[in-house]
């Protein structure tokens, strides 16, 4: 916990205010900045895939092509195609769309729940906070990829359903740290006098300890989308991610795996776009942290 | 510590018991997926429920809960749907399969990651430091399936030095061994690395180091005899948490190289239904994830003396 993190909010309007001039400092750390890069890089990608993406994702043109090959009907392929006739770099165009949705929304909503689970254990403590904790404790004890499986083969594939384990077994971890920053932050004055005001226990949680916590949590929260990216990456992997029709990172190297001997291509390139982009956001968690822990 | 000891206990079993309940429950959201796993698509409708009676499947969900709590306690843990034999019959060897490879692992990874980690924090904000720090971030930002690939590409398919599989069809075999490990290594001790290399870091900043450094002693000195002791504390508690981290971690690695563990089994224990199978594998993650977060307390007090038993 550094200072810095700390300063008595006027409400979200400053504490968005400062957040914005922390992210400018972030010029300051060249390892956030590659990390920013990355990320942005992807984000405009996502944003212009219809206008960059040179074919279809789902458009099976020639089968089984290098990279760097012409068809024979003069179509050009940067990076080849798969075994089913797709286009290997329009689906990873295509691919950065659903990963960039879905991977920020799981995120957000673990987020939402952790933070309302975390103020509540931490502000009203007593059963509240025994009860919290102890669900969380036994929700953590049990491995997190294995929660993500029973969960998804229970209730099928989809990208909701993948929303729903990544909240249900994320949370918890989120609540812990939320926790603790509320319980260090609880004693402060500007808590005290919202008290004597009057505030309900719900405004003092929202409004003057949240804002206050936001610093570890936003590093904290780069991280975790790197994990996110990873579980959903490894749903695919293993044919539990997100259904075909939709091009997805993970679900490209599952479906181009039983080829890999003859095409390493066909796996080799979506690994590059997963891993490139799970490193931006660790960089910048990085970056992040070093600019918070600075002054 | 009895107590400390005794309070851990409980609190695994209630765990357990929450647990193995959700896991019935879920599966019992979908009951009759076993008997078309297990029967095929082409079964008919008759045949399936005849062989979900048969099962006992049509009991009231308490009833089967607790004659399967009854089984367990007494150690007779049910029968396998997918293996069609005793789930103990499967569950050990592959633990063992998996203990070997999680062996392997930490054999080469903790003396890496602790001597990255302290090398780096050593002298906080060098060359050194900054390099391994990068070299760690980027590793643990590949995920598992990406590295495995990336190394398949280079030792299998380029160099042609190691074998791209390793079921041990032919007993047990070293060489295939080389690759799960490595890419479970290659994930996690970046993690490691910047854990001792924070809590180096820290500590060489404290007074003590500094009175050393000042009064002449030799820095390689300072390093090994003052400043290691208390700066490897901390990555005792890490290392004991990834044990933990390894259950889940195998589960990729182990399906990428056919590896035949006990991550690759949950797996396909999960995707075939098969609930006892799945209730002995889960049971077994909460009893590592309790037993190493004990042993890491109790580790962690005991190397500590500052902290006491609350």
């Amino acid at each position: 916990m550094t200072d810095r993190g700390i300063i008595p909010a006027s409400g979200y309007g400053a504490a968005l205010l400062r957040a914005l001039k922390s992210f400018g400092l972030l010029r300051e750390s060249r390892v956030g900045m590659i990390g920013a890069g990355l990320v942005l890089f992807w984000i405009i990608v996502a944003i212009f895939a219809p206008l960059i993406a040179p074919y279809h994702p789902t458009e099976q043109i020639e089968y089984d092509l290098l990279p760097g090959t012409t068809g024979p009907n003069g179509n050009f392929f940067l990076l080849g195609t798969d075994q089913r006739g797709l286009d290997i770099l329009s689906r990873i165009i295509w691919g950065s769309r659903t990963v960039l949705i879905w991977a920020p929304l799981a995120t957000l909503t673990a987020y939402v729940v952790g933070i309302v689970m975390g103020l509540a254990a931490g502000y009203l403590r007593g059963w509240v906070d025994d009860v919290l904790s102890r669900i969380s404790d036994i929700i953590l004890s049990f491995p997190v990829l294995v929660l993500y499986i029973l969960i998804i083969t229970t209730f099928g594939a989809s990208k909701i359903n993948i929303v729903i384990a990544i909240t249900f077994a994320s949370s918890p971890g989120i609540m812990r740290i939320v926790r603790g920053l509320v319980l260090d932050l609880r004693n402060r004055d500007y808590v005290a006098a919202a008290q004597t005001r009057g505030e309900s226990a719900w405004h003092i949680m929202l409004v003057e300890i949240l804002p206050n916590a936001r610093g570890p949590l936003i590093v904290d929260a780069c991280l975790r989308l790197g994990y996110v990216i990873i579980t959903i990456g490894v749903l695919g992997f293993l044919g539990l991610g997100i259904p075909p029709p939709d091009p997805d990172w993970g679900g490209m190297i599952n479906q181009s795996r039983q080829v890999a001997m003859e095409f390493p291509h066909m796996t080799l390139f979506p690994c590059i776009a997963i891993s490139s982009l799970i490193l931006g956001f660790n960089l910048l968690a990085d970056g992040l942290r070093e600019i918070s822990l600075r002054d | 510590m009895l107590i400390f000891v005794g309070k851990r206990i409980g609190f695994m079993i209630l765990t357990m018991v929450v647990v193995s309940i959700l896991l019935f429950l879920l599966l019992e959201l979908t009951p009759g997926n076993v008997a078309t796993k297990v029967l095929g698509p082409y079964s008919s409708e008759e045949q399936r429920n005849l062989w979900l009676e048969a099962h006992g499947y049509f009991e009231p969900f308490y009833i089967r809960y607790f004659d399967w709590l009854g089984n367990f306690a007494s150690g007779n843990f049910g029968d396998s749907v997918r293996f069609k034999v005793p789930v103990s019959e499967v569950l050990w060897p592959r633990l063992a399969n998996t203990a070997i490879l999680g062996i392997a692992t930490f054999a080469v990874m903790i003396p890496l990651s602790l001597i990255l980690g302290v090398l780096a924090g050593m002298r906080e904000g060098s060359k050194t430091d900054r390099s391994i720090s990068i070299v760690s971030i980027v590793t643990t930002s590949i995920p598992e399936f990406a590295s495995a690939v990336f190394i398949t590409a280079i030792l299998v398919f380029w160099l042609k030095l190691l074998p791209g599989t390793s079921t041990m069809t032919y007993g047990f075999d070293i060489v295939q061994l080389i690759l799960p490990a490595m890419v479970l290594i290659i994930y996690d001790f970046g993690y490691v690395t910047r854990m001792t290399r924070a809590s180096m870091a820290e500590v060489m900043t404290t007074q003590y180091i500094r009175t050393a450094v000042l009064k002449g002693l030799p820095y390689r000195r300072v390093v090994m005899r003052h400043a290691l002791r208390n700066a490897l504390i901390a990555p005792f508690t890490v290392i004991m948490l990834q044990i933990n981290w390894l259950l889940s971690g195998v589960i990729v690695v182990e399906f990428f190289f056919a590896y035949k563990g006990f991550g690759a089994l949950l797996l396909e224990a999960s995707l075939n239904k098969d609930i006892y199978l799945i209730e002995a594998c889960a049971m077994v993650a909460v009893l590592v994830a309790v037993a190493t977060q004990t042993i890491a307390d109790i580790g962690y007090t005991y190397l500590n003396p500052r902290i006491r038993f609350s």
